[in-house]
């Protein structure tokens, strides 16, 4: 069960009505690494991953959502008063004639979101390897929407996630640590 | 202390169509030299300084762009 704040976790200003920017920041909200394909892989294999490392997956899995909500806000921002016609100078002209400004899960080529973006072994380090990759990529793909944006309140929120990928990735690491960790072999400090 | 960015110098040939850009370089964030966050490590002062870097460790904390970035390089 969830409890809900009604609040972003991290402020998120949009300067310019950029409606291009949208296209590419859906990549993150419905793209294989994207927040929403993080948060139910994590919350996906926190059921079958020995239960030292279940608390991780269930924090990083929810604070994918709240990630996934900073996106959507973006997107949101950046296209709720574009025109169509301004839509359509965006490359979003597909995107209007099927969705008008709602939000859909695809990425930036318009793919729609498919569960084979999450993969799900069994293995824990195998689960815990891809969590890292996933982090990785997704902190790369914050860098390249980055390099294309030049809108410097959006970048600053978007700064916010891409270290939180970082932080993340660390974390699975030390997860890794934690299954491989000798238990019977007396430690000394 | 480890840094940062890395540098290499791509292969330019005579016939390329575009501009070469000489230097390229990449991330390289902290979590990759640490493999299990040591305990006690130094916080920022502030809550708020924190929320701004996306992390309570200045340590952990990965810049981004570049800021040391030249002309000549690309992300």
């Amino acid at each position: 069960m969830w409890y809900y704040e009604k609040k972003l976790q991290y402020p998120v200003k949009v300067r310019d009505c950029n409606p291009r920017l949208a296209k590419y920041l859906i990549e993150q909200y419905g793209g294989a690494d994207g927040e929403l394909a993080a948060a139910l892989r994590y919350l996906n294999q926190r059921y079958t991953i020995p239960d030292k490392v279940v608390g991780l997956l269930n924090d990083i899995g929810t604070e994918e959502f709240a990630h996934l909500e900073m996106i959507a806000t973006m997107v949101y921002k950046l296209t709720k008063d574009a025109t169509p016609e301004q839509l359509k100078e965006a490359g979003l002209g597909a995107h209007y004639a099927n969705h008008d400004r709602a939000l859909f899960y695809q990425n930036a080529a318009g793919d729609p979101f498919t569960a084979t973006y999450i993969q799900a072994k069994g293995d824990p380090i195998a689960d815990l390897y891809e969590d890292i990759a996933a982090e990785e990529k997704a902190r790369a793909t914050y860098q390249w929407i980055i390099n294309m944006s030049d809108d410097p309140e959006l970048n600053d929120s978007l700064k916010f996630l891409r270290e939180r990928e970082v932080i993340h990735s660390l974390r699975f690491r030390e997860a890794v640590e934690i299954l491989k960790d000798e238990r019977d072999r007396k430690k000394i400090f | 202390m480890f840094s940062q960015f890395k540098y290499w110098e791509p292969y330019i040939s005579p016939f390329d169509p575009c501009p070469p850009i000489r230097v390229k370089s990449y991330s390289t964030p902290p979590n990759l030299y640490i493999n299990f966050q040591p305990p006690g490590m130094p916080q920022f002062k502030t809550p708020k300084q924190a929320l701004l870097h996306g992390t309570l460790w200045p340590d952990l904390y990965s810049p981004y762009p570049n800021p040391a970035k030249r002309g000549d390089q690309l992300e």
